[in-house]
């Protein structure tokens, strides 16, 4: 008897999530935020749209590590944990080449600063890509038919190295970086200004992404790496050379992280040894709220938690405000992974990656 | 290797490890020769044999970790360890080994990675807190408290029942997080208990005015806590030379690793333990043996934050203050370096684990940075590398040894011959 009313007790839960309580708690939580948007959109108008450009410049760089996250996960089912370390250590990298290599400082002309940070882009993507490729050959694919958690374990040990690397070379405190992008107005909208390094931020995340998606999309290359996500097995009977595939994919990952690196220096202006964990659960949270493997819905997911975010934070009326953000962030992430594991663009598999 | 030449290498070993401990300190390695002694003794010693006869080891080793705060002043310093550990470090090493043995449960034997665990380290250390310090100004309750003056304000309740209900509330506070989350597989499983052990500081941090109250006291934390009595004699202070406030808090954490260790493993070989195992083998095939994989998961959920709980509340009642920063991930990934590095399943290997690495982490480190200074006349500071050796802790031992130190048989079974892990449930129609 004991044991029929427990189970009935689990079905009468299962029997309500059945019954669209998940749907209606999301639907209204949306309609929720819908309705303090507009308020703070009627109240505000000026403030929510320059928040909004900010939001959106935000989630571009969230998105290329995010895409770190996916790529990733889509090959190997492995939450690269030390992905976000990747991604400082990335910034690490184009802040010391840029900043004591070449020079480039607040007084540069503008030719120096083209050619500078093009070369700091190709050194930091190089880097990170390579960082990348070296982790997985070392800590994950001696791991590769172990249980599903050893490689996980490993990969968190794996990011508190990095970041301990990081820690040596920046040291406890947030380093500030010099402002080589121009800090003038674009344009204003009511008295907020848009500036130029946040322009030039956002514009150069969109030919890289473009250039991922025909990677993936149109080459040999990227058919070996669907192929290999897919099937393992069937993607080597067929002659494609799975750990190479697999670290090419780690390369991308790598140089991805390496292109947000700098760009997030460049744009937030300070870096620290530790915005890697914060910065990756973050963008872990836009993969996932994409649906993790996704790679259109890692770049969706990012820009909807960059938007999250600024608003959380820049908007006046019954906005939260910074002290809460990440738990804001965390608690998409918990709800998301709970009622929607395939994420908003992800597609519903048995298995709800 | 055959089964005649493996054990032969494994006596190698021990000799060897034995020699290395004898140059660093002979004490320690007379420790280790009685324990590797009772360990080769065990099948010769017959099933039945009396009680009192199997009881000699173990009380053995009992006596010289009760009488350690008399002696380990006047033993002389390790090798490149330097001195022995402080009596209050040893504390502190007992408070995490039983937090270990908590996660150990959850990681161990149920095989459900929590990232979180810091969670409830925090949620045991505020409720000790809340209850015996001046927090809560406007009321004066006092019960059973030892040390306080009676006009102090605040509420103040007896640090041992306080122990109960944090572990109580603690592992209410698990139940509540398992309960939508233990769905999931096991890598996102780990995601959202660290995405609540990082909400749960958070909170901490914001909570000076949640809703216009005072709940946390904000980033400056809750200080002081009241410390333990007992028969009337505050922790704080002592009675006389012998009992010293450091030897009763360690005497008295050794009591709680005790209980925990007791209650370890006997829940191991209970129905609920051997459920758990059952589950981290093979979901899938303990379903089909009538296990109720949520209401499994779930006990182990609760149990493992009991502890966590209990550790935490005395850690705070120790420390005499609480604060945010004190639940960083930094905290969760610590004691489950702990966890891996002894042997995840065995409650002896993590018990090793945790004390070696909270010693480490205490004392250790700084030794060990010292000596290579001097001897080497470098400028190392060896502490400031501390989350990098954690690090590598966890990924040699992944990779060299994934069972741990001290493995338990079975675990170490699953790491080489693998496991069928794929998942029962799919993550949305539970």
């Amino acid at each position: 008897m004991a044991t029929d009313a427990r189970r009935e007790n689990v079905s009468w839960i299962g029997g309500i999530r059945r019954a669209g309580l998940a749907p209606a708690v999301g639907t209204s939580l949306v309609v929720l935020l819908l309705l303090w948007l507009s308020v703070n959109l009627a109240k505000t108008p000026s403030d929510f749209a320059s928040v909004a450009l900010e939001g959106l410049t935000l989630g571009l760089v969230y998105g290329l590590i995010a895409l770190g996250y996916s790529l990733v996960y889509g090959i190997l089912e492995l939450i690269n944990f030390a992905h976000g370390d990747v991604f400082m250590l990335g910034s690490w990298a184009s802040f010391a080449f840029a900043a004591h290599q070449l020079n480039l400082g607040a007084d540069s002309s503008g030719f120096t600063v083209i050619w500078g940070l093009a070369l700091t882009l190709l050194v930091a993507m190089a880097f990170c890509g390579l960082l990348n490729v070296t982790i997985e050959r070392l800590a994950y694919r001696p791991l590769r038919n172990a249980p599903r958690l050893a490689p996980l374990i490993t990969a968190i040990g794996m990011s508190f190295i990095l970041q301990d690397i990081g820690l040596n070379r920046l040291g406890p405190a947030p380093v500030s970086v010099p402002n080589i992008l121009p800090t003038g107005a674009v344009f204003t909208i009511g008295g907020n200004e848009y500036r130029w390094s946040s322009l030039i931020v956002a514009l150069t995340t969109f030919p890289i992404l473009f250039v991922l998606i025909w990677l993936v999309q149109r080459t040999r290359q990227g058919k070996a790496m669907r192929a290999t996500a897919q099937d393992q097995e069937a993607a080597a009977m067929m002659g494609i050379n799975v750990n190479r595939t697999i670290s090419f994919t780690f390369l991308i990952a790598g140089a991805l992280a390496g292109v947000a690196g700098l760009l997030y220096a460049l744009y937030s202006t300070n870096i620290r040894y530790d915005q890697g964990f914060q910065l990756g659960l973050i963008a872990f949270t836009a993969a996932v709220l994409g649906g993790i493997g996704n790679l259109p819905g890692a770049v969706f997911g990012a820009i909807l938690i960059g938007l999250i975010q600024q608003f959380n934070e820049g908007l006046s009326w019954h906005a939260p405000s910074s002290q809460w953000t990440q738990s804001i962030v965390f608690a998409i992430l918990i709800l998301i992974l709970v009622f929607r594991p395939e994420g908003l663009l992800g597609e519903r598999t048995p298995e709800g990656g | 290797m055959d089964d005649k030449q493996r054990r032969q290498a494994n006596v190698v070993l021990k000799v060897l490890l034995v020699a290395v401990v004898a140059y660093i300190s002979w004490p320690l390695a007379l420790l280790v020769i009685v324990l590797f002694g009772a360990n080769y003794l065990d099948p010769y010693i017959p099933e039945r044999a009396s009680p009192a006869r199997r009881a000699i080891i173990p009380t053995i080793i009992l006596i010289v970790v009760i009488t350690y705060p008399f002696y380990n002043a006047s033993l002389a310093d390790m090798r490149l360890f330097g001195a022995y550990p402080d009596v209050n470090t040893a504390v502190i090493m007992g408070v995490y080994v039983i937090m270990a043995i908590g996660l150990n449960i959850v990681v161990g034997y149920a095989g459900l990675l929590d990232l979180g665990y810091v969670a409830f380290y925090a949620m045991g250390a505020y409720t000790c807190a809340w209850f015996a310090s001046v927090q809560f100004a406007n009321h004066n309750i006092h019960f059973g408290d030892v040390g306080v003056s009676s006009t102090t304000p605040g509420i103040h309740i007896n640090i041992w029942v306080l122990l109960l209900i944090a572990g109580i509330l603690t592992a209410f506070i698990g139940i509540l997080i398992g309960l939508p989350t233990l769905r999931l597989r096991g890598d996102y499983l780990a995601i959202v208990t660290l995405g609540f052990g990082e909400i749960l500081p958070q909170v901490a941090n914001n909570g000076d005015s949640l809703g216009g109250f005072n709940v946390t006291n904000g980033p400056n934390g809750i200080t002081p806590i009241d410390a333990p009595g007992i028969f009337g004699t505050s922790f704080q202070t002592g009675s006389g030379a012998f009992f010293t406030g450091p030897r009763l808090y360690f005497w008295f954490v050794l009591i709680l690793v005790i209980i925990t260790v007791f209650c370890s493993l006997r829940l191991r070989d209970s129905r609920l333990g051997r459920a758990w195992i059952a589950i981290r083998e093979d979901e899938t095939a303990a379903a089909a043996m009538g296990i109720p994989l949520m209401r499994t998961k779930t006990w182990a959920y609760a149990t493992g934050a009991f502890f966590g709980g209990v550790a935490g509340a005395y850690f705070a009642s120790f420390k005499s203050s609480t604060f945010p920063n004190d639940f960083n991930f930094n905290i969760s990934a610590f004691i489950l370096s702990m966890v891996i590095l002894g042997g995840m399943g065995n409650v002896w290997g993590v018990m090793f684990g945790a004390a070696f690495l909270a010693y480490l982490n205490q004392e250790g480190l700084a030794n060990i940075g010292h000596s290579l200074n001097q001897t080497f006349g470098t400028h190392l500071e060896v502490p400031l590398y501390q989350f990098g050796i954690y690090g590598a802790i966890i990924v040699l031992v992944m990779l060299i040894r994934p069972e741990g130190l001290i493995p338990s048989a079975r675990r170490r079974a699953e790491f080489h011959e693998g496991v069928q892990d794929t998942p029962l449930y799919d993550t949305q129609h539970g």
